[in-house]
């Protein structure tokens, strides 16, 4: 195989990242639902406290991208 | 097309050609929009408390719910002592933010995705953690790396683990903005350009999905300041505080 075509598979391949952010920001919510669902009132100290967790493990799937374009532009 | 990739949109171009001692010191449009942001930041606060009001103008309510919200968390995640650290968290919250809020106005440039410029943040506030830490508490202050708890044939691998995840913040603090910033512009362009290969009668359908797309992002110019300024707050509490 040419190593143009290895490169870009391996840029394909860091999509797999996403799945990890993915389940991550799914957990989240999940977990905040629940939350609210028990305890309605405490809903405002809740999803601010959510929506910080979603952005850190957003943050983790974006470092797979910073990994594929160190991969394009090496 | 060469010259309208989704990443074109990053590139420095040099406004102004300095060149001092042999560093390339030039003026770019990057400089620029770091200059636009602070001429900003500085006006709006000088502007809001110029002569407040009991009745605060949209402006003075701005700057006042900014000024609380940052002291709050100093007062939640550091305590009393960290007050002092107030003026350069509250700027170091503006900058971020009218950076990020800035690069959202199209065919403008968004600094904060720029390594370099989230990397001098970032080692600015870890270096700042190591000096306040050993001046407060000395060689106590290495004492981050051992948590209290932690048995003790089980400490040499602690500490190890503890010193890669110490010198891994300011990485993780300078990836993470920067990547946010670079994902979601690019992540505008593509989605925009492909608008452009859709057959004219079509080309109305994907603007509400732009539009929620471009507002997400707002969400995520402020949220991602907000974590800048949180994070950087907790981590000076390790230094402030004694374990």
């Amino acid at each position: 195989m040419e190593l143009v075509a290895i490169k870009y598979i391996g840029v394909g391949l860091t999509s797999i990242g996403m799945l990890g952010a993915a389940l991550g920001v799914g957990n989240i919510f999940n977990a905040l639902l629940g939350a609210i669902a028990r305890n309605p009132s405490a809903s405002d100290q809740l999803q601010r406290s959510a929506l910080i967790g979603a952005g850190f493990a957003e943050a983790m799937g974006l470092f797979s991208f910073v990994i594929a374009i160190l991969i394009i532009y090496s | 097309m060469a010259q309208h990739t989704p990443l074109s949109q990053f590139e420095i171009k040099k406004i102004i050609d300095i060149n001092l001692f042999g560093f390339d010191i030039s003026f770019t449009n990057s400089s620029l929009m770091m200059l636009i942001s602070t001429l900003l930041i500085i006006l709006s606060l000088f502007i809001a408390t110029k002569n407040p009001k009991p009745i605060p103008t949209k402006l003075q309510l701005f700057v006042e719910g900014i000024y609380l919200m940052i002291k709050k968390m100093i007062n939640d995640n550091i305590g009393h002592e960290g007050q002092k650290f107030m003026p350069m968290l509250f700027m170091l919250f503006l900058f971020v933010l009218f950076g990020n809020l800035l690069g959202m106005i199209p065919y403008s440039f968004t600094f904060t995705s720029q390594i370099v410029v989230t990397l001098f943040l970032a080692m600015m506030i870890f270096f700042s953690i190591i000096i306040v830490g050993l001046s407060k508490q000395g060689l106590g202050f290495f004492s981050i790396f051992n948590p209290k708890g932690v048995p003790i044939f089980l400490s040499p691998l602690i500490i190890v683990i503890e010193l890669f995840a110490f010198l891994a913040r300011p990485i993780s603090l300078t990836l993470r903005l920067s990547a946010n910033m670079l994902a979601g512009h690019v992540l505008l362009k593509v989605l925009a350009g492909f608008i452009v290969t859709l057959p004219l009668l079509f080309k109305v359908l994907p603007i509400p999905l732009i539009v929620i797309l471009i507002g997400f992002e707002f969400f995520v110019a402020i949220l991602q300041a907000y974590i800048f300024a949180i994070l950087s707050c907790v981590y000076l509490s390790d230094a402030v505080k004694s374990h």
